[in-house]
């Protein structure tokens, strides 16, 4: 069955933060903010769980994966891919071929 | 930590030294800025500053001037705040910029490193900054680089440079930049001593925009790309600093505490030192911050204007600079009933091949003459 994947984005692929980029806890508003060199963005709560687990190791596959069974949901895939591409096209990561 | 009605501040902005080897002419610091020179913060009291406003919620961090460089205490701040959990900013001209200071705060967990240029000519760069520095700048883009930080350059533009925007690209191509602002002058400080120097013209910036959008298109999105439009040229004033006391907090070199790097020469205002109250009380409660909170302070047409939410009524200080009522709404708005001491600077920059008093340097001997 066909999905909603971006044609360049593919399981094998290795999504990194992109250099100068920080993703940490803030205390005071209780969220995740991803820091760049002019400003921060506020996730929300699912942005959070997919940037969190970017590590410029786990691919995208075993990224999906692991959400898939930590929220105990089978069908995460095109909403994953979506997310990521839209964070490829902010320039906030980079995405290599994996091996 | 924040109350009802009133954000964390999440910018904060340490001017941690008014003196600069640099002596541009569209300088946005005091004109009287000589008068903190021997009164700057020690590290102890930045580092308080630090923690205070860390506390408070402030997450990224501009480490300014003046030269922050100049301050040999600067690595310290920078592992102090990294430590704290702060995004790290430098913005600085480069100059005292050693492969030995960067790799100190490379090592102490510096996030960034904004370097300004004056043009893309060794010329003008070196006219305009009053300094023989174009080539040491050059160096320290590439120490930028081979340290691993992400390039942001910076150029201010005006009248006398404008003309060059398509080099100054060049050059930040050559440079491998992957951020450059392209900031038009505002007239504030020195820049407004200089105005009629500064002021471009129409088909000035038409030209310079246009080539701004061909350069966007010609390389996508490899180099991130802003142009700040002068806001004399607009017809709304621009949301300035996105509202008093809002998000923005800075503390200039001698502790004072301002929600904006201008506010300062506001008659009537007394801007709270870090020396005598804590950041809490100061954003929260003092006077000052909380004067221009809100809309409760506009009178029309801010008052009653839809997009009161949107701008703020402008900025406080372009207000008073040149409508002498900081309560004003800014005059570069075209509802202001002051509109017109906008559009005559405009009228004279099409016509006036020059200005007619001489440039003034940002030199200690200048500032002098502006002290109180």
């Amino acid at each position: 069955m066909p999905d909603a994947r971006s044609p360049e984005l593919n399981d094998t692929q290795i999504p990194a933060l992109a250099r100068g980029l920080r993703l940490q806890w803030e205390e005071v508003p209780q969220t995740w903010v991803l820091l760049y060199p002019e400003g921060r963005v506020e996730l929300n709560g699912s942005a959070a769980e997919i940037m969190r687990r970017i590590d410029g190791k786990q691919s995208i596959g075993a990224i999906v994966g692991d959400l898939q069974r930590t929220f105990n949901e089978p069908d995460l895939r095109a909403d994953v891919i979506a997310a990521l591409a839209l964070a490829r096209d902010h320039g906030w990561i980079e995405v290599s071929d994996g091996t | 930590m924040a109350r009802e009605g009133i954000a964390f501040p999440q910018w904060l902005n340490l001017e941690l030294t008014y003196r600069c080897p640099l002596h541009c002419v569209y300088c946005y610091n005091p004109l009287d800025y000589a008068d903190t020179i021997g009164k700057e913060l020690s590290t102890e009291e930045w580092l308080r500053v630090l923690r205070e406003a860390r506390a408070l919620g402030a997450v990224q961090l501009g480490l300014s001037g003046g030269e922050p460089l100049l301050r040999d205490d600067l690595e310290i701040i920078v592992r102090e705040a990294r430590q704290l959990g702060f995004y790290t900013n430098l913005l600085t001209s480069g100059i005292g910029l050693t492969e030995k200071r960067i790799a100190a705060f490379k090592e102490g967990g510096l996030d960034h490193i904004q370097v300004s240029f004056q043009d893309s000519t060794r010329e003008l760069n070196d006219f305009l900054s009053s300094t023989k520095t174009f080539e040491l700048k050059k160096n320290v883009a590439r120490l930028v680089k081979q340290y691993d930080y992400p390039m942001v350059l910076n150029v201010v533009l005006h009248r006398l440079n404008l003309d060059h925007v398509d080099k100054i690209l060049a050059l930040a191509l050559e440079m491998e930049a992957d951020y450059v602002e392209l900031a038009n002058t505002q007239y504030y400080g020195w820049s407004l001593l200089n105005r009629e120097h500064l002021v471009p013209t129409q088909a000035q910036l038409d030209k310079a925009e246009a080539i701004v959008n061909d350069f966007r298109r010609a390389h996508g999105n490899k180099m991130k790309l802003y142009f700040v439009v002068p806001d004399y040229h607009a017809s709304r004033p621009k949301a300035c600093m996105n509202g008093w006391g809002k998000i923005f907090l800075n503390i200039a070199p001698d502790g004072v505490a301002l929600p904006c790097h201008e506010a300062r020469m506001l008659p009537g205002l007394d801007f709270p030192n870090v020396r005598d109250a804590s950041l809490e009380t100061i954003w929260y409660d003092s006077e000052a911050f909380n004067r221009y909170r809100g809309d409760g302070w506009m009178k029309e047409p801010c008052r009653s204007c839809p997009e009161k939410a949107k701008d703020y009524g402008g900025c406080r200080c372009q207000a008073y600079l040149l409508t002498g009522d900081a309560s004003n709404t800014d005059p570069v708005c075209v509802l202001s009933p002051h509109h017109k001491v906008v559009t005559d600077v405009i009228q004279r920059a099409e016509w006036a091949a020059t200005g007619t008093q001489p440039l003034v340097f940002r030199l200690d001997k200048n500032s002098r003459a502006h002290s109180s």
